[in-house]
């Protein structure tokens, strides 16, 4: 069953009204040599049974291992009752209404959620949410350059410890906007960023610093330091961190003397399901000063004639639909279904609630690293961590850890395509959800496969070539 | 219908410029365009010292309707921007040819300011746009 509202009927008498033959025609002034034509490689639709079936199988497929892999999606416990209350017809919509004050519940929800997320890295002001953590960076670093109006350079620092993906995202994104992207090394000790390091770029003209916290190693940067140098150059401080961790940690706000500009995130651990990688939602905040080149959408609470208290979408005039390629927003349809499971997620856990779990996460990612140290897997980087550590193993990686994914456990992200210079080196990590027999069957698979490889002068060859 | 003094010049992109006793240029938006746009919100001025050259986009000014761009009139550099908009963008609707001023320029030529089009061409050019 098609679903589209017009009958071929319906259409023809359009076309002949206008004086066209078909829709076709109707974007002929596009030249030919622009058009992307015909898709190829799609295949032919199938029944809705079909899918179902296909769908299912899929799923299957991908199992329930039990997860130590982290990486920039984490496994949380969601309370039922948040999907739940989500999924309520009254909420259950991808999109923000495009007649916005008649929704007074849903902009009452978004204006929620941005008082929590401000709340949580003490910034002034959020905006109602982007499409995930990556691109909410890549936005930062546009509205930093929109923002910095003392720098000429366009030239933003953006640490090696920021996660590969992020990185990866911001450069396909503003690569091509005359932004250069200055790569910083890490601290191959500590696995952070040395401030000292940062010298090499004192007076240059740099328009934004990137700090991750914790960063992609689960290390916590020298964040006072590094916001203070950002400062003392003429750059923004662009803090990327991860909700949780914002729970027990300095937030951004309050870094070094004058705290981060501009705060982005990826949402997923508020709330939202793995799935396979998506759909997440990104946050991003900032100081109040720099709110009007924000990008997004950012709901305000007001008062109608009668003195009521009402909701409204505010800073709209910036919009692609007004200012065209001159717009600071081009994000209309926002991650609205997963804003509103996070703020539900949030309000029931409550700022106590959310301390609970961070350091859950922090005790067992500890507990984890502890019960798999050995004389053959030590712990990579001296610094302190959040809920994810690097461990690096004397012994090949691929060999140890193909045995327990056939056990149906997630051990970990090999960093070897990423980092090739920490060599076999293995990004764990634990949450509140994994318990001490997990902690134990790992540490027990892990000691049987080192054992196997290392026996007397005998080393294991692995079945097939 | 909206008033334009006889003793600026004007642009197409409706800015007026007044031209001070020691060279510089005072550069606004006309009452048409305040009338036209609504209430200010946000006026965004652009640095001092920043150059432009004609029809450059220089300054941003936002409406309840609608964010536009504010035009240089002429190839200049910018001596001085009116910092009390920041505060107070209202300005702009209540006064736009006094206080809603936007920024000061150094025209590289002053003969290209002479060159725009007086009050009389500006009246007869809204009223053509209108129609």
């Amino acid at each position: 069953m098609p679903f589209i509202p017009h009958t071929e009927t319906e259409v023809r008498e359009m076309l002949d009204a206008i004086g066209v033959s078909s829709i076709d025609e109707l974007f002929d002034e596009i030249p030919a040599h622009l058009r992307c034509g015909e898709l190829t490689g799609i295949p032919e639709a199938m029944s809705e049974q079909a899918v179902t079936r296909l769908m299912h199988e899929r799923a299957a497929k991908d199992g329930q291992p039990l997860c130590f892999i982290g990486a920039g999606a984490y496994e949380h416990h969601i309370p039922a009752v948040v999907w739940e209350i989500t999924t309520r017809g009254e909420f259950y919509s991808a999109y923000t209404p495009y007649q916005a004050e008649a929704s007074q519940g849903t902009l009452q929800l978004i204006y929620e959620f941005q008082s929590m997320i401000t709340g949580l890295v003490a910034m002034e002001v959020a905006n109602a949410s982007l499409y995930d953590g990556a691109s909410a960076l890549a936005e930062a670093v546009l509205m930093a350059v929109r923002a910095n109006r003392k720098s000429k350079s366009r030239r933003i620092l953006m640490p090696r410890t920021v996660h590969p993906n992020y990185r990866k995202t911001v450069q396909a994104i503003v690569g091509s906007q005359g932004i250069e992207l200055v790569e910083i090394d890490y601290d191959r000790a500590g696995g952070h960023i040395d401030p000292a390091g940062l010298q090499d770029y004192s007076g240059d003209d740099i328009t934004a610093l990137v700090i991750p916290q914790p960063n992609f190693f689960g290390v916590l940067e020298e964040v006072d330091a590094l916001t203070d140098w950002a400062h003392a150059s003429g750059a923004l401080a662009i803090g990327v961190v991860n909700p949780v961790a914002m729970a027990l940690l300095k937030p951004p706000g309050r870094w070094g003397e004058r705290g981060a500009d501009i705060v982005v995130g990826e949402g997923q651990p508020l709330g939202v399901p793995l799935s396979s990688g998506g759909p997440y939602f990104g946050f991003m905040c900032c100081r109040q000063a720099l709110v009007r080149q924000m990008p997004g959408r950012i709901v305000g609470r007001t008062v109608d004639r009668d003195g009521r208290v009402g909701y409204t979408l505010t800073l709209q005039a910036r919009e692609q639909h007004i200012r065209r390629s001159k717009a600071t927003s081009n994000i209309c349809t926002n991650q609205g279904l997963l804003v509103t499971a996070a703020t539900i997620h949030m309000a029931l856990l409550g700022g106590e609630g959310l301390k609970r779990v961070a350091a859950a996460c922090h005790a067992n990612t500890r507990a984890l690293v502890d019960r798999l140290g050995s004389e053959h897997i030590r712990p990579m980087f001296s610094r302190p961590f959040f809920h994810e550590a690097v461990l690096h193993s004397a012994l090949p990686l691929e060999r140890l850890l193909r045995p327990l994914y056939a056990h149906n456990l997630q051990p970990g992200y090999v960093l070897k395509d990423d980092y090739p210079e920490l060599g076999e080196a293995l990004l764990v990590c634990a949450t509140e959800t994994k318990t001490e027999a997990d902690l134990e069957l790992y540490r027990d698979h892990l000691a049987r496969m080192i054992d196997k490889q290392v026996s007397a002068g005998c080393p294991v060859q692995p079945k097939m070539a | 219908m909206s008033d334009a003094p006889n003793d600026l010049r004007y642009t197409k992109s409706h800015e007026w410029l007044r031209v001070n006793d020691d060279g510089t240029v005072t550069v606004g938006i006309t009452d048409h365009a305040q009338d036209q746009l609504g209430d200010m919100v946000y006026v965004e001025v652009p640095e001092v010292d920043q150059a432009f050259e004609a029809e450059d986009a220089c300054a941003v000014v936002e409406s309840v309707k609608a964010a536009s761009d504010v035009y240089a009139p002429v190839a200049c550099t910018v001596v001085e921007v009116n910092e009390e908009l920041a505060d107070a963008p209202e300005v702009v609707n209540q006064d736009p040819y006094g206080a809603g001023w936007i920024m000061k320029i150094r025209p590289a030529n002053m003969d290209a300011v002479e060159a725009l089009m007086d009050a009389d061409s500006y009246m007869a050019y809204v009223e053509a746009e209108e129609h």
